[in-house]
């Protein structure tokens, strides 16, 4: 007997995809944020907060990517080509992005231009991000092993729509890592970021909950019907109680509450499209189980996956903790 | 003019490659080298390790972040692009990719962080140890690029069922039959590069008498590993030959012009290939060379591109004059070195400088032979994605439209076109400031709660105004 590895797969992919928006989230976050701040030190001390550990988030979109690819190789390979545009555009976005973290600091000249190019890169590709979301909760046009459909089926309002929203979320999670590492006026000032991204986050959160069921007879019946109600129903009632605590948490000036509250809403948000969408991985045409690799593919990468992750964690963990604490540079932000 | 697909999915994988090799070429090398400077200063306390340790770092830190982003890009090109090549061969190489990515790159991307900005928080020996582990990151991700990469040269261990590639035994797929030469081979050849860039730049400190110990050690460092390696690699890249004979014949009758077969075989030094007639114009040939060099005996066959049909041969001229030049390089590398290491024993090294000048001019020809390298191994595995099983055509995604890839070809071309220059300007700039100035000004013992500043280099440029 073959052991069934594609439950195992689908919740290592699923940390990995929920790890990535979480910890790159923010740094795109801090990124959108950063073009808002007029003061040269608040920006510089803004980037230096996350110029340690950019590279180890943005690690898991490759680790997303290719653990897609190992595990579904066939969602892969009909995901990608139907967001062939957002993908390319997510790219040369991060691109641009990421070259700014080295280019900034070394040229003083040109250095508004690396500043644009940090923050447009970062707002870009989290729009892109968005797209891909909207379209993946879209669903794809398929004919046999192939997407079908063409490489513009992804400019539509729900798309579009979830790109503006992840911007927003982003915004407060790294408006919510900014009041942790910072302090001063550059943290009041993200405390008052983080308030209006949490309002519009919200928004978005009501807005695709009753679309989504609008749109899709499918998700409407996963939700509505008994007695699905009765079990699903506690879903939205705490993301209501936790979005009414980060409300609260962002009034009483706490520094890491917000950031945590931050991520259990988009854990929430994960949950529910999660439901929403079980158990397809190429929506309305494919589940995990038909897109899934040979048993022995799982098998191998599996191994080395159980083996490798909890050490990637503990040394990422250890780099996070190297980097602890406040900022400095907030001095001469005075 | 009908955009095609494919001839611009190609060409779209070629350019964002192209630039990306680059990167590792430079960068295992170079992280090999820190790795070595970080562990010598720990063990002598010396600062001139120090010193160039640092000035390396700064150079390593633009180069690797590069490599990062530009590197992110190629796993999504096998789903943009190839997204049938990807249906077919999944089940066997992507978990190289993966492995790569998860021994590698999350390697790499934690203690680079430590590397770049953790010099004051955290103790010596971490710092060495996350230099180390930055090396040593960048090698296992060429080990699992490179099974991957040799597997759709010489694939092994797989069956095929409903057209697409299963896996049977995976330490046959990882240890395909080229993978051992093709990676020694490739690593060889990026601590080359590196090695002349490292002589050059030592060469052009020392002639301009700035930081003369540190640029006269970076020159005797870098002389002393090229007179092992070029020699060395010469060896490998024979042996490579003899496995390319055996597996990839085609790819060989590529390299060396050959249409017809031939026993003994001639070798073609030069000559215009025309694929249409079959032949080789004004060839230049010396009798019974080939089959010296190739099958290593006075009479031995090379099967010429004739014995195949027309739509399996791979176009002979990218890998006949690429495979010319990559030779040609290493023939001059292997005279500098030589000539490099004779003044050396007779103490006239650092009064040579012609010799400083012509270290300086050599300091690019390892990416010159890396990319030449690189063209004649995959353009020689054409018309096919995995060699005799699933052609290129077949490989591309069927929803682009040549406008589409046109369209996205465009936009990697212009930005690459902003960042590369920008980037190799900026370690110029780099280079300029020389090392002793920079690690002199900035305080090594200021230990503050987060981290300096500026993430690095802080010294070396004007205050920000506050």
């Amino acid at each position: 007997m073959v052991l069934d590895l594609v439950p195992l797969w689908t919740i290592l992919l699923a940390l990995a995809v929920f790890y990535y928006v979480v910890f790159d989230g923010f740094d795109l976050g801090v990124g959108i944020l950063y073009g808002l701040l007029r003061d040269d030190a608040a920006r510089t001390t803004t980037m230096n907060s996350v110029a340690p550990v950019w590279d180890g988030n943005e690690t898991w979109l490759v680790f997303g990517g290719l653990g897609l690819l190992t595990a579904f190789p066939l969602a892969f390979a009909i995901i990608i080509p139907a967001v062939y545009f957002p993908i390319l555009i997510m790219l040369l976005a991060l691109v641009f992005r990421g070259v700014a973290f080295e280019f900034r600091f070394k040229h003083m000249t040109l250095r508004r231009l690396w500043d644009g190019a940090f923050c447009g890169g970062s707002l870009v590709a989290t729009f892109a991000q968005g797209v891909v979301l909207g379209t993946f909760i879209q669903g794809f046009k398929v004919d046999g092993r192939h997407f079908a459909g063409s490489s513009f089926d992804w400019v539509s309002p729900f798309p579009i729509a979830t790109g503006v929203a992840l911007m927003f979320g982003y915004g407060l999670l790294g408006a919510c890592w900014l009041i942790l590492k910072t302090e001063g006026e550059l943290q009041d000032w993200a405390r008052r970021a983080a308030g209006i991204c949490l309002v519009a986050v919200l928004v978005a959160i009501a807005a695709v909950s009753i679309w989504t069921p609008l749109a899709r007879v499918e998700i409407a019946q996963r939700w509505f019907s008994w007695p699905n109600i009765a079990f699903l129903s506690p879903v939205p009632i705490v993301t209501a109680l936790i979005a009414f605590g980060e409300w609260e948490a962002l009034r009483r000036r706490h520094e890491l509450t917000p950031f945590l509250g931050a991520i259990a809403l988009f854990l929430m948000s994960f949950i529910g499209i999660a439901i929403s969408l079980w158990p397809m991985i190429v929506p309305y045409h494919y589940t995990l189980w038909q897109t899934a690799s040979s048993p022995s593919t799982q098998a191998f990468l599996l191994i080395g996956t159980l083996f490798l992750l909890p050490v990637i964690l503990m040394y990422t963990a250890w780099s996070y903790w190297v980097f602890r604490g406040k900022v400095s540079g907030a001095a001469g932000y005075h | 003019m009908i955009l095609d697909p494919m001839l611009l999915s190609r060409l779209q994988w070629a350019w964002v490659i192209a630039w990306h090799i680059l990167l590792p070429a430079f960068t295992i090398g170079l992280a090999s080298y820190i790795a070595v400077l970080e562990g010598l200063y720990l063990v002598t306390g010396w600062d001139i390790w120090f010193r160039i340790s640092g000035f390396w770092t700064r150079i390593f830190a633009v180069s690797f972040g590069m490599g990062v982003v530009s590197g992110i890009i190629m796993p999504f090109q096998f789903g943009t692009n190839w997204s049938r090549f990807t249906d077919a061969t999944a089940n066997v190489i992507s978990p190289l990719l993966a492995y790569e990515g998860l021994m590698a790159f999350f390697l790499e991307a934690s203690f680079l962080g430590v590397l770049l900005f953790g010099r004051r928080l955290v103790p010596p020996w971490a710092h060495f140890l996350a230099a180390f582990m930055v090396a040593f990151g960048t090698l296992l991700s060429s080990f699992w690029i490179l099974a991957t990469n040799s597997w759709m040269q010489t694939p092994a261990g797989y069956k095929v069922v409903d057209g697409r590639f299963e896996p049977v035994d995976w330490s046959a797929i990882v240890f395909s039959p080229s993978f051992p030469y093709r990676f020694f081979h490739n690593v060889t050849a990026f601590y080359i590069t590196t090695a002349f860039v490292v002589m050059g730049v030592g060469a052009w400190l020392l002639r301009r008498e700035r930081a003369v110990d540190d640029a006269r050690m970076m020159i005797r460092m870098a002389l002393g590993l090229l007179v092992i390696l070029v020699p060395l690699q010469m060896f490998l890249g024979d042996q490579h030959g003899l496995n390319t004979r055996e597996y990839q014949p085609a790819k060989l009758a590529a390299i060396e012009g050959r249409y017809d077969t031939a026993q003994p075989a001639p070798l073609t030094l030069f000559g215009i290939p025309d694929d249409t007639a079959a032949t080789m114009r004004g060839a230049i040939e010396i009798p019974r060379l080939g089959s010296l060099v190739l099958t290593h005996s006075w009479s031995g066959a090379i099967r010429g591109l004739k014995e195949w049909p027309a739509d399996e041969r791979p176009p002979v001229a990218p890998p006949f004059f690429a495979f010319r030049v990559m030779v040609g390089i290493a023939v001059i590398m292997l005279i500098i070195v030589v000539t490099g290491q004779f003044l050396q024993l007779r103490g006239r090294l650092w009064d040579a400088t012609w010799f400083l000048r012509l270290c300086e001019f050599a300091a690019p020809l390892g990416f010159v032979a890396v990319l030449a390298g690189w063209i004649t191994t995959e353009v020689g595995r054409q018309p096919w994605t995995v060699y005799g099983l699933l052609r290129t055509a077949d490989s591309v995604t069927p929803s682009l439209t040549g406008g589409n890839v046109a369209f996205s070809l465009a936009c990697y071309v212009a930005v690459y076109l902003i960042m590369f220059p920008t980037g190799i300007a900026f370690m110029a700039g780099l280079v300029r400031r020389g090392p002793r100035q920079a690690e002199l000004e900035e305080p090594p013992t200021e230990i503050e709660s987060g981290r300096p500043h500026q993430p690095f280099d802080s010294a070396a440029r004007a205050a920000p105004p506050l």
